[in-house]
């Protein structure tokens, strides 16, 4: 008799996605769907306002990472003003955003990807969270990891002014410089960082390397796509995450093209789908085919595992170190296992903290000239960056008064929505299958296969959510037949 | 899980389609004390601007018109679609968005963009303690306004003109009004530690309107009114006129808590 699963919604999401597994008679997986259930519609409600109050109204899409939403609106206002920036502010926006993915990266791989590693994916779901990680590895270290988290939200703090929810960026620059007394205070706190973001490559070789399993999983579970990648990067084809050109390689290696801010829409388009209020991007050139995987596919992942498979090298000495470690180990550049996302998170955390001690040592970055005044409206504007979770773009126009006449977004987490799409099915039908109930540890193992892109569902549907225990409905002939909670 | 079986429930977010409302009405039932978490349960939030526009409009921006939108699509998602024998759910958009009041009784409302650290940890304790004012208070949030709590320093607010915050370089030791740059503070409740004019931007007001007054957009309007520095009516139109979008501005969080609100539900 056929059946459904469904799992509604998504525990460890950064917001809120529903999976529905339908199986054929004999329990098979026949079909899977994974829908986004929210929208707020910001690219709409944002027309008719002062385009210089959007930096402070879009941080709302996500309270997660709103910081990637603020500089990339930024970016795009600054557009809009015929781009007149005070030189040192691009530097301040990018040291803040270092910091910014510093502790974001924190979050994603301790609190969220790190329990599946820690404690084995198909643990107890009751100790497979933050806390048994801590138990597990031990308070020490739980408590090295709070206070890294707390010093990168403290270089937030100094240089924004606010940490969630920042209204710093304006147009010509920012709202506060950093003093030469706030430098100082900054600076043990960087190298403090530098030594974390080591820390925790060794912790990754210790616990994850050091289990065949786990690197088994990796390299040869169900946890791989043949899809394209994207990525920011600058002119050395080096990761960036504030400024640059985005690069698309294919999964063997070859870009396909690589594009400027403003030339996005030749290069990207987004396919609809009635079923789920998510939209899936993919390369406008190839056109839309559908969810397929292969050489010809039109789709693409925006990850950090995408951005160091886009990118030739590193920016910095010690992060290269760490990502020749990396694809060396994985079997060569670029690599297609998602999983490696986690590891990939952890070299970008290495660069992020260089990056910081390079600004830490610019005599400009105490500069007073902060921001200038624009003078004049010139109309249009164009902001990516990569957010955490993925290649963000804003696209905005005004009339000559400077007020908004139409806003495109197109969300971190959106690019991966076909892939997620896909890989959830692949996951589900090598799991799940005839005579084989699905019981918690095959269900995690599903979900595991679209936490390697750190979701962000309440940013890609600009939706903020609350965090929901799972249920999973399991219906036989239509009626239900079972239920699995959390 | 029995009703009222939850000591708290922190509720965060608007209600903008069925689930959020049914998941409301859940946790409403299954909770002993609900509070609304932040200033979208409070008072709407940000996706509250939402209300000046269409539900339909914003359907067919998101999905059929904007730059980046597949060629020629004419396809939006559908509460409920059918392929090949399996039904796909997704919940229905509503019309507008509603704050938490709307749906279901509130026992508190703990403001704020996000709501400051040291006001949830307050709220927290209170809770543990048992010592909760009464119901339907706004708790976690201060008395007096931000203004009140504000270093800059202050004299008499006499405006000629509004200047958009990047027309001119502020006195980042001044009265941000005073310079004729918009700031809510005079008309919102303090507890957020200042944390907008510290970065020196104007208050928006994400902690709702001082006690006792229901409509935080028109308290500010006539605070606004009063500073204006004329008394000859073309004058002061003109004065008006360099304010650009007022309402997104005395509405930034709370529209779906405003009077304007009430003749459109």
């Amino acid at each position: 008799m056929p059946r459904t699963i469904t799992i509604d919604p998504i525990t460890r999401l950064e917001g809120h996605g529903k999976i529905q597994i339908f199986l054929h008679d004999d329990g098979s997986v026949k079909d899977c769907f994974f829908q986004i259930p929210e929208l707020r519609g910001f690219e709409r409600f944002v027309v008719g306002r002062p385009i210089e109050e959007l930096p402070r109204i879009v941080t709302r899409i996500c309270g997660v990472c709103p910081a990637s939403h603020h500089m990339a609106s930024a970016k795009a206002v600054d557009g809009c003003f015929g781009n007149q920036v005070a030189p040192v502010a691009h530097k301040l926006r990018d040291m803040y955003y270092h910091a910014h993915y510093i502790h974001s990266h924190i979050a994603h791989f301790y609190a969220l990807a790190a329990p599946d590693f820690v404690m084995g994916p198909d643990a107890d779901p009751t100790v497979r969270n933050i806390l048994g990680v801590v138990a597990k590895v031990g308070l020490d270290i739980g408590g090295k990891v709070i206070r890294a988290r707390a010093l990168a939200q403290k270089i937030q703090q100094t240089l924004g002014g606010r940490t969630t929810h920042l209204v710093w960026c304006m147009p010509g620059g920012v709202s506060k410089g950093l003093t030469p007394e706030e430098l100082e205070e900054i600076k043990p706190m960087v190298a403090e960082l530098a030594g974390f973001a080591t820390f925790s490559l060794q912790l990754f070789r210790d616990v994850v390397l050091g289990n065949p399993g786990y690197v088994d999983l990796i390299l040869h579970g169900p946890y791989t796509l043949d899809v394209h990648n994207m990525g920011l990067v600058d002119d050395n084809n080096a990761p960036n995450f504030y400024h640059g050109k985005v690069r698309v390689v294919d999964f063997q290696g070859r870009e396909i093209c690589k594009y400027e801010a403003h030339e996005y829409n030749k290069f990207v388009a987004e396919h609809v789908e009635p079923w789920s209020y998510l939209k899936f991007p993919y390369l406008k050139q190839r056109g839309w085919k559908g969810f397929k995987e292969g050489i010809d596919s039109s789709l693409y992942h925006a990850t950090p595992l995408s951005r160091l498979n886009v990118a030739d090298r590193m920016a910095t000495p010690r992060a290269q170190e760490a990502f020749e470690e990396m694809y060396s180990t994985l079997g060569g550049h670029p690599c297609k296992a998602l999983l490696a996302a986690h590891w990939a998170r952890l070299v970008e955390m290495v660069q992020n903290a260089e990056m910081l001690e390079r600004y830490c040592a610019d005599p400009e970055i105490t500069s007073d000239q902060y921001r200038v005044i624009p003078d004049r409206v010139t109309g249009e504007g164009f902001g990516i960056v990569e957010a955490m979770r993925g290649t963000l773009t804003h696209h905005y126009t005004c009339d000559e008064n400077g007020i908004c006449t139409s806003a495109n977004l197109i969300v971190g987490t959106t690019n991966n929505n076909a892939p997620i799409q896909m890989v959830t099915k692949k996951v589900a039908q090598a799991l799940i299958k005839p005579g084989k109930e699905p019981d918690k540890g095959i269900l995690n193992m599903v979900e595991m296969a679209f936490r390697a892109f750190d979701p962000c569902y309440s940013c890609a549907t600009h939706y903020l959510p609350g965090q929901m225990p799972l249920t999973i409905q399991i219906y036989k002939g239509g009626q239900l037949w079972r239920e699995i909670r959390r | 899980m029995t009703d009222g079986e939850l000591d708290l429930t922190l509720f965060n977010g608007a209600v903008r389609n069925s689930e959020n409302e049914h998941v409301a009405k859940l946790l409403r039932a299954k909770s002993k004390v609900l509070v609304a978490f932040g200033s979208c349960a409070h008072m709407g939030g940000i996706p509250g601007l939402a209300n000046l526009v269409e539900k339909d409009e914003i359907l067919a921006t998101c999905y059929l018109s904007n730059a980046s939108i597949e060629p020629g699509n004419q396809t939006i998602p559908h509460a409920r679609w059918a392929v090949d024998g399996m039904t796909l759910e997704i919940p229905g958009f509503y019309r507008r968005v509603y704050r938490l009041k709307d749906v279901v009784d509130v026992d508190y409302f703990l403001p704020g963009c996000p709501p400051a650290p040291d006001q949830v940890k307050a709220v927290l304790l209170a809770v543990v303690k048992g010592e909760l004012p009464p119901r339907g208070s706004v708790v976690g949030a201060s008395e007096r306004a931000v203004c009140d709590d504000c270093k800059r320093t202050k004299s008499e607010k006499k405006i000629k003109r509004f200047h958009r915050p990047f027309e001119i370089l502020q006195d980042s030791s001044r009265c941000l009004l005073e310079q004729g740059i918009l700031c809510m503070g005079s008309a919102t409740r303090s507890g957020c530690g200042v944390r907008c004019p510290n970065s020196n931007q104007g208050c928006r007001g994400c902690y709702g309107p001082l006690p006792g007054v229901s409509d935080h957009g028109a308290k500010f309007l006539s605070a606004l009114a009063s500073i204006l520095d004329s008394k000859d009516p073309r004058e002061i139109e003109q004065i008006l006129d360099s304010l650009p979008d007022f309402t997104s501005f005395a509405y930034r969080f709370g529209l779906p808590a405003s009077t304007l609100q009430r003749s459109y539900r």
